[in-house]
């Protein structure tokens, strides 16, 4: 990891090439030596006393992983609007998602950004906890108002203190074309038997009922998540992601009875199709549903330029009646301050206004699947799906953040190689099998 | 200035290997007639590459091995303290956790042993195919065929492309619905669909066939390198001899080319070792498609780091590395010893 400290200094994070991670091995040990080298040299106390220089004028980086050309565009002008509020100066150090997220750990023990781009929830817990982040207590008291107990309650660190300020989220609901709804008389599904009788006519009439695709490992946890949270309820989900309930547990086996249940209607050869594959099915019709996150489906329409307005979704239908459709899996993303930070006060000025309701519709002007999160947020812009978002994410009782963003990412992990070892093998034997195997390494990562 | 020294230089170097085999005597006398700035240069000359050496060859290695006994996510520093069973891995980070690493690998983790497996057949691979088909390719344009460097151009175009492109075009061919294969045999549609790359028990073998592409490609070049070099007056004594060419192939070519063997040889064996990106590229090596490689960065590299567990992972790669690594230096200088 030493390429990720010495490139930090020179402001971009890491410009790493899959040749840099082959080097995984030899960077393991350069690391330990930074290690040393970095609790040295790390001292937060230094920081506040050389931190008093005017707001004003003074400029702030921003460490982003907004890479892809439309919301890079939303976030440079989220960033202009800040500037034009605060009269700070914001330079944008943006770097591939996937890079970023990758190097995360090394790049914000070394010279990270005054601000970055992160996401809620145990993530920024895990950062947090770590003394990585510096606390925002002062930001959510000026804020604060601007945002419902959720939203703060998922900025809140495992302190109790607020290390976030959340931008936009967006759901995981059931996709379907609504002409196709209407041509064939389907009606939306309420409950778990209707919603199995209706992928049973599909196939009847000849087209697969659900488009599932699963090569990236992740798509298929949100079917976990929905499932473990309609049978089981968000409390159990939040315990099992932090392993409080073992994975050999009843529940996560009726969890995957009922994928198995499904799994029949849903689109075979999962594992070998990329889910920008499974929603073309969706946007040509031969898929009937499809189960993901707005800010997959919707968007991928508006890139592939078909029928937005025929696009629709339904929250996914209830199982347990004590849960009803409760909640849902909402993931929320936003920015944090880093412990190392070298203008703090002129951060905590940019976070002030990024939390405010203008802040968050200038951001969504060029963005047509995300929604905001400020209390009664009014985006002329919003289209019906974001409008429909805004609506369903309010009514539930809580809302989760994706199991890869709930739970430690290296139990994340492991659960994308079960899921998709379920989805191959989806008999009763194997699911045990799989319970097991999932049990025993959680124990290796959550002690 | 500098053209003295360079004249004197490789004198000096090339001096050693003779020196060590004889007598400390004559050697003192032979370094006292160097020149200070003679020992400058020896000492800049072979103590850079020897300081670089020890920097990013032994001291990662080294550091590796000693982090595989820890438990470490990479935040903070390192201590002594033994790891406390039963706590949160938050407050149970950088302490000292024996084997239980290498324990944990073998035993719970579930995508160990199919990525030794994986590695062991994709060394088989290369050895048992790609590399044959690389030195018939290579045999076959040697005898002039006609269009000679068109076949030459096509089979080594893989060769320069990166893997991870060539990772992307086969996405192509393979893509369940949308790719070449599936597309020309009619089996590209939603129930009847091959899932080449989705498959566990397909997935290897449709990368491995990708790998190979490369590979003959490759080994062929370095072969035709080799072929183009060996004296020719040693085939027309074999004709003259009576040889068919399946006889002057085995009997005069095959032996002379020793040297080119070996190089294709540890090339093959570090091309299956270090093997990565095909499969980073088709799935981020998961499901069907593990290798050691794969996992030693998927634990490395990441938004949380388990650092000692993969730490633990690369040293079992350089262990398995090690046995033809050892092999070929013990040949090698087997070889330098009876002359």
């Amino acid at each position: 990891m030493s390429e990720v400290e010495s490139s930090g200094s020179t402001g971009s994070p890491l410009s790493a090439t899959r040749r840099n991670l082959l080097k995984g091995v030899g960077a393991a040990g350069l690391t330990a030596a930074g290690g040393g080298l970095l609790a040295a040299c790390g001292g937060s106390d230094k920081k506040k006393s050389e931190s008093k220089q005017p707001v004003a004028g003074s400029t702030v980086t921003f460490g982003s992983n907004y890479s892809d050309p439309a919301v890079k565009t939303a976030f440079a002008s989220l960033t202009a609007a800040a500037t034009a509020a605060t009269k700070v100066k914001v330079k944008i150090n943006t770097v591939d998602h996937d890079t970023f997220q990758t190097n995360i750990t090394s790049y914000l023990q070394g010279t990270p950004d005054d601000l970055f781009t992160w996401f809620a929830g145990y993530r920024m817990q895990y950062f947090a906890a770590q003394g990585l982040a510096e606390p925002l207590d002062d930001v959510w008291e000026k804020i604060g108002g601007n945002f419902s107990a959720a939203a703060k309650k998922l900025s809140t660190g495992l302190d109790g203190h607020q290390y976030l300020v959340p931008i936009y989220n967006y759901p995981w609901v059931v996709f379907y074309n609504k002409s196709e709804f209407a041509k064939r008389h389907y009606t939306i599904p309420t409950t778990w038997d209707e919603y199995v009788a209706l992928a049973k006519q599909m196939k009847k009439d000849g087209i697969i009922p659900i488009a599932f695709a699963d090569k990236d490992g992740w798509p298929a946890l949100g079917t976990f998540d929905i499932l473990n949270m309609r049978i089981n309820g968000y409390d159990y989900h939040t315990k099992l992601m932090t392993h409080k309930i073992p994975w050999t547990d009843q529940g996560v086996h009726t969890v995957f009875q009922h994928w198995a249940e499904i799994l029949p209607y849903t689109q075979t050869g999962a594992n070998g199709r990329l889910w920008q594959d499974a929603a073309k099915a969706l946007e040509a019709k031969q898929a009937g549903m499809m189960f993901q996150g707005t800010n997959q489906v919707a968007a991928q329409y508006v890139t592939d330029k078909a029928d937005l307005a025929d696009l629709d979704f339904f929250t996914f239908p209830a199982i347990n009646p004590q849960w009803g459709q409760d909640y849902m899996d909402a993931p929320t993303d936003g920015f944090m301050l880093s412990k190392k930070a070298k203008n703090t006060d002129a951060a905590k000025a940019i976070l002030e206004y990024i939390g405010t309701g203008p802040a968050e519709s200038t951001y969504l002007k060029t963005d047509q699947w995300d929604v905001g999160l400020v209390n009664g947020l009014q985006v002329p812009t919003y289209d019906a799906i974001q409008k429909k978002s805004v609506q369903e994410i309010a009514k539930c009782k809580a809302v989760a953040q994706f199991m890869d963003r709930d739970s430690d990412p290296a139990m994340a992990n492991a659960m994308i190689a079960i899921c998709q070892k379920f989805i191959d093998d989806p008999s009763s034997s194997n699911i045990t099998k799989l319970q097991q195997s999932a049990e025993k390494q959680a124990k290796a990562i959550y002690s | 200035m500098s053209a003295t020294s360079q004249g004197r230089t490789p004198a000096a170097v090339s001096d050693k290997p003779e020196d060590s085999t004889s007598p400390a005597r004559r050697r003192r006398r032979r370094l006292r007639t160097m020149t200070v700035r003679d020992r400058i240069v020896v000492a800049v000359l072979l103590g850079i590459p020897l300081l670089l050496d020890l920097a990013f060859v032994w001291f990662p290695a080294i550091g590796t091995v000693l982090l595989s006994f820890t438990k470490w996510n990479g935040v903070g520093s390192l201590h002594e303290k033994t790891c406390q069973p039963n706590m949160p891995s938050i407050l149970n980070n950088g302490c000292w956790y024996g084997v239980q690493n290498y324990h944990q690998a073998a035993t719970i983790y579930p995508e160990f042993w199919p990525a030794v497996r994986h590695n062991l057949l994709w060394l088989a691979v290369f050895v048992v195919i790609a590399t044959p088909l690389g030195m018939l390719f290579a045999v076959l344009l040697d005898r002039g065929l006609r269009g000679t460097r068109v076949y030459q151009s096509l089979l080594f175009l893989p060769v320069m492309l990166s893997l991870a492109l060539i990772g992307i075009i086969w996405e192509f061919v393979y893509s369940q619905n949308y790719g070449l294969i599936n597309t020309v045999i009619g089996r590209n549609g939603n129930s009847n669909a091959i899932d080449w790359l989705g498959n566990p028990h397909l997935n290897l073998w449709a990368v491995l066939l990708e790998a190979t592409w490369r590979q003959a490609g490759y080994v062929m070049i370095l072969y035709l390198a080799g072929l183009k070099a060996v004296d020719p007056t040693l085939r027309e004594a074999a004709m003259m001899d009576g040889a068919n060419p399946w006889q002057t192939f085995w009997r005069v070519i095959f032996p002379v080319m020793k040297p080119i063997n070996i190089v294709i040889m540890v090339v093959t064996v570090i091309e299956s070792l270090r093997a990565f990106d095909l499969v980073y590229i088709t799935n981020k090596g998961i499901n069907g498609l593990e290798l050691l490689s794969v996992l030693v960065t998927s634990n490395i590299v990441g938004e949380t780091q388990r650092v000692g567990f993969g730490s633990a992972l690369g040293v079992v790669l350089l262990v398995i590395s090690l046995v033809p690594i050892t092999i070929f230096l013990y040949q090698a200088f087997r070889r330098e010893d009876t002359p």
